[in-house]
């Protein structure tokens, strides 16, 4: 089967095309895992795209091959027109993971500035005037001279956002970022990743479980499913922008998580409706 | 789940870490002698006729024959009389020493281990007796006990308490440290659970916290083998107790110059008692926490 | 460790600092506990004389009526442990980082220090003493070099190459040279590991100079005058003697706790 057809993306400019991205891990005994087969995905700039499917169905490992962290073991990821290994050399990608990785040594603000400090050209005031914009952005500006360890989880988290943020960076990349945090804290959270979003103009790429997350950020939710890793279908979210608390309860809303549901579902329904999901997922 | 045959894995590695250990410091020590030491021959090698002349690049005292004797010569003295006209071999005395310095370095360990072990729950029980009494405990152990050793020789006699004393003390600490870590590391939900079920304090002792514990004591225990060993060493040799290893160092020591083998076979000797009571500790880890996934090395 | 598992907005704040009347509060039960202790021992061996414990007020006195040659044997003794300290570390932390890089030399040193870390050291003691000659501080220095090395080169290897998984992930994506994870993740990791180390090793030096000095060497020092005055019956003196070299190694430690605070006020090993 060739990849899943997608719906042009509302910018004609590509962020992220990826084109029969295959990954297979070898295990004991010279045998391997297919954790992705078969990925064709195009992404285009300013974009917001949630990859949700059940655990093992390899959308952190996704997440890690557009972000170069690992290398797929075939297939092609091309990020803003050139290989992702290139782009991660030209410091494209901004980072944030499901732990907020954070630096014990540093305060909150050299926390956010280490991107900076990598990078040359920032000179010393315009780094720390940026620095201090994002700790803003993110609602820490009286936080900047703490330790992490001094903060609250969700605040450890804002703190991971910003310093992925600050250097500006073409693609964001998300991982679970608040899957161990409480509902409200990341309800919160959500509505500041879309602050920030629609401030930047950044590309996202999410990954999440957590279906109500991703219909409320998403332009569009890419779901997955398991054994091997593949695209089962890709949902557009046609929600209106900007999105607020009245979003999560319209009656649209709802209907797309439904959708969402139903089509996470459909794998478990047996090998007659795992095809037709990916059928319709044709449709779009 | 793989239990059994995974702590005897970790056991032979365990083994063999030591053994390269060994390894390690025999080639790095000869690879010294043959650089710096003093030149040998061999003259007949096994019997072709062929002799061979070794003139070490450079001279350094630290590695002369007087200062660091070939291995073999160290493993040949073994085989020897301890004394001229004695039967008894340097292996046979050093063994039956090293029998002694064990039986005392065992001993105030497994007391060590108690103690550290009571400690430990009764600070974990009692705020007050931990702040009374913590900054003590550490201490003691920035006093460098082994100076104290003399003296508690002096005072409880020349003979086994006073080192079963020693050894005693530079067990306790350890234990007692980590197994405080070890009653506090259960997840503060196991013991709300325990909370639900109305458990005594005592219930929790024994079903959550002693369990829990029990990797950190291993731990400790670890450190404290190697150090119940050095407690009786010292308290051997300088505090003038008439057996054990100790005593064959300072023994040896004195007569250094007319066989310096000797006290290399001492302290080698020293060495492998020291590896042997690691590995007895690492064994009863493995055996004890073996349906637990991996221990550490 | 990095992830707390839910949001804390009521300590949004961060910790309060805790009042100095309450951290005095907290040094009451342990001088209590001193002021006990000495006062038990006085009442208990008063008026007994040179007996084997003697008396606190009596050690007090003998190091009045020694002060000469004692602060001579503490000056000696110090010189030769904090000697042995400095020697010990830098050495530990040198081979430490030329190490860490290295797979190959890690599998060798490693098994080493772990080996030497179960074996009694201090037997080589008087090997030591032949080496650098027992007359030369250098050889109680060296005794107690050895001692401290390898504590220090297991926790810098440890602290260089236990970083967290993620941490270098980050690095990778920003792109960043191995001098530049070098510089601002694995050496600022490796100094918590560091002082752990530090602090084991600012003892381990004076029992290794003290010990040293029991197999021989010059007269005014700790160690020999511990066993001397002892085996003289002069056990005072041999008292004020051990509690000297206790309070240099405490004195040590200390130091590099403070240094510790001062350095590194991060370090998780300050939270509870």
């Amino acid at each position: 089967m060739s990849s899943v057809p997608v719906t042009p993306p509302a910018s004609d400019a590509l962020a992220v095309r990826l084109a029969g991205v295959h990954k297979s891990f070898p295990v004991k005994g010279g045998s391997s895992t297919v954790a992705l087969e078969d990925i064709g995905l195009d992404i285009g700039t300013g974009e917001f795209v949630s990859l949700i499917g059940p655990s093992g169905c390899g959308k952190s490992t996704l997440l890690r091959i557009v972000g170069d962290l690992i290398e797929p073991t075939a297939g092609t990821v091309e990020v803003n027109g050139k290989p992702a290994h290139q782009a991660r050399i030209d410091r494209d990608y901004g980072m944030v993971f499901q732990a907020p990785v954070l630096f014990d040594w540093r305060t909150v603000e050299a926390n956010v500035r280490l991107p900076l400090e990598l990078m040359t050209g920032a000179a010393g005031a315009d780094r720390d005037r940026r620095v201090r914009e994002m700790l803003d952005l993110v609602g820490l500006a009286d936080f900047t001279r703490h330790h992490p360890h001094q903060l609250s989880g969700g605040m450890q988290q804002r703190v991971a956002i910003a310093r992925a943020l600050v250097f500006e960076p073409a693609l964001l990349l998300m991982d679970e970022p608040f899957g161990a945090l409480d509902e409200m804290t990341r309800e919160r959270l959500n509505g500041e990743v879309l602050k920030v979003w629609a401030r930047t103009g950044t590309t996202v790429i999410f990954v999440t479980h957590s279906i109500p997350e991703a219909v409320f950020l998403s332009t569009r939710v890419v779901v997955m499913s398991p054994r091997p890793g593949r695209i089962s279908e890709i949902i557009d979210i046609d929600l209106p922008q900007p999105r607020t608390e009245e979003t999560r309860e319209s009656e649209r809303y709802f209907e797309l998580v439904t959708q969402v549901r139903e089509a996470l579902r459909a794998q478990h329904g047996g090998g007659a409706s795992a095809a037709r999901a990916r059928a319709e997922g044709g449709i779009g | 789940m793989t239990d059994g045959r995974s702590a005897a894995r970790g056991v032979l590695r365990t083994v063999l870490l030591l053994g390269v250990f060994l390894l390690v410091v025999g080639v790095l020590w000869e690879a010294f002698k043959w650089l710096f030491g003093d030149p040998w021959r061999l003259d007949d090698i096994l019997g072709t006729g062929l002799s061979y002349y070794h003139q070490p690049p450079f001279d350094l005292l630290q590695a002369s024959d007087l200062q660091l004797p070939h291995l073999w010569s160290i493993v040949g003295a073994l085989m020897e009389p301890v004394q001229r006209n004695q039967e008894q071999t340097l292996l046979g005395y050093l063994v039956s020493a090293a029998a002694y310095t064990w039986a005392e370095a065992l001993i105030g360990f497994a007391i060590g281990t108690l103690i550290g072990v009571t400690l430990a729950a009764i600070f974990v029980h009692s705020l007050f007796a931990e702040r009374a009494f913590m900054p003590y405990v550490i201490a003691s152990q920035a006093i460098p006990i082994v100076a104290l050793a003399p003296i508690i020789v002096v005072g409880f006699g020349r003979g086994l308490t006073s080192v079963v004393i020693i050894a005693t003390y530079l067990t306790f600490f350890p234990v007692t440290i980590s197994q405080m870590r070890g009653l506090r590391s259960p997840d503060p939900r196991a013991l709300e659970l325990m909370r639900s079920y109305a458990a005594s304090r005592w219930q929790v002792f024994w079903k959550v916290r002693m369990p829990a514990s029990l990797p950190y004591l291993f731990t400790a225990l670890k450190v404290a083998a190697a150090a119940a060993i050095v407690g009786a060493i010292i308290g051997e040799g300088p505090g003038g107790v008439k057996d054990g290893l100790g005593r064959a160092i300072v023994n040896f020591n004195q007569q250094y110059i007319t066989g310096p083998e000797k006290l290399w076979a001492t302290i080698l000797v020293a060495s492998i008692t020291g590896i042997l009571f690691y590995v007895c500790v690492r064994i009863a880890e493995a055996i004890t926490l073996r349906r637990r996934g991996s221990t550490s090395a | 460790m990095t992830v707390a598992a839910e949001a804390r907005p009521g300590s949004d704040a961060g910790r309060p600092r805790r009042d100095l009347g309450s951290s005095l509060m907290r040094l009451v039960p342990p001088v209590l506990v001193f002021l006990a202790a000495i006062a038990i021992w006085e009442l208990a061996t008063a008026g007994t004389g040179r007996r084997v414990i003697p008396p606190p007020s009596a050690i007090v006195a003998a190091m009045g009526r020694e002060s000469d040659l004692l602060t001579r044997s503490a000056i000696a003794t110090f010189t030769e442990a904090l000697g042995g300290l400095l020697i010990g570390s830098v050495a530990g932390i040198v081979i430490g980082f030329a190490t860490a890089r290295w797979a190959v030399a890690r599998d060798i040193l490693v098994p080493l220090a772990v080996g030497a870390s179960t074996i009694p050291l201090i037997a080589i003691a008087p090997i030591i003493g032949n080496w650098f000659g027992v007359l030369n501080p250098l050889s109680k220095m060296m005794m107690a070099a050895l001692l401290v090395f390898f504590p220090v080169v297991i926790n810098v290897i440890r602290g260089l190459v236990e970083v967290q998984p993620a941490q270098l992930e980050l690095m990778r994506s920003y792109a960043s040279s191995p001098t530049e994870v070098l510089r601002k993740v694995r050496v600022p990791n490796m100094l918590p590991f560091l002082f752990t180390a530090l602090k084991v090793a600012a003892t381990l030096a004076f029992i290794g100079a003290i010990v040293a000095e029991y197999f021989g060497g010059t007269s005014a020092v700790i160690g020999r005058v511990v066993l001397t005055s002892m085996s003289s019956g002069r056990f005072d003196v041999a008292w004020a003697g051990i509690i000297i070299g206790a309070l240099g190694a405490l004195g040590a430690y200390l130091i590099v706790v403070i240094a510790e605070r001062l350095i590194i006020p991060w370090s998780p090993s300050f939270r509870a």
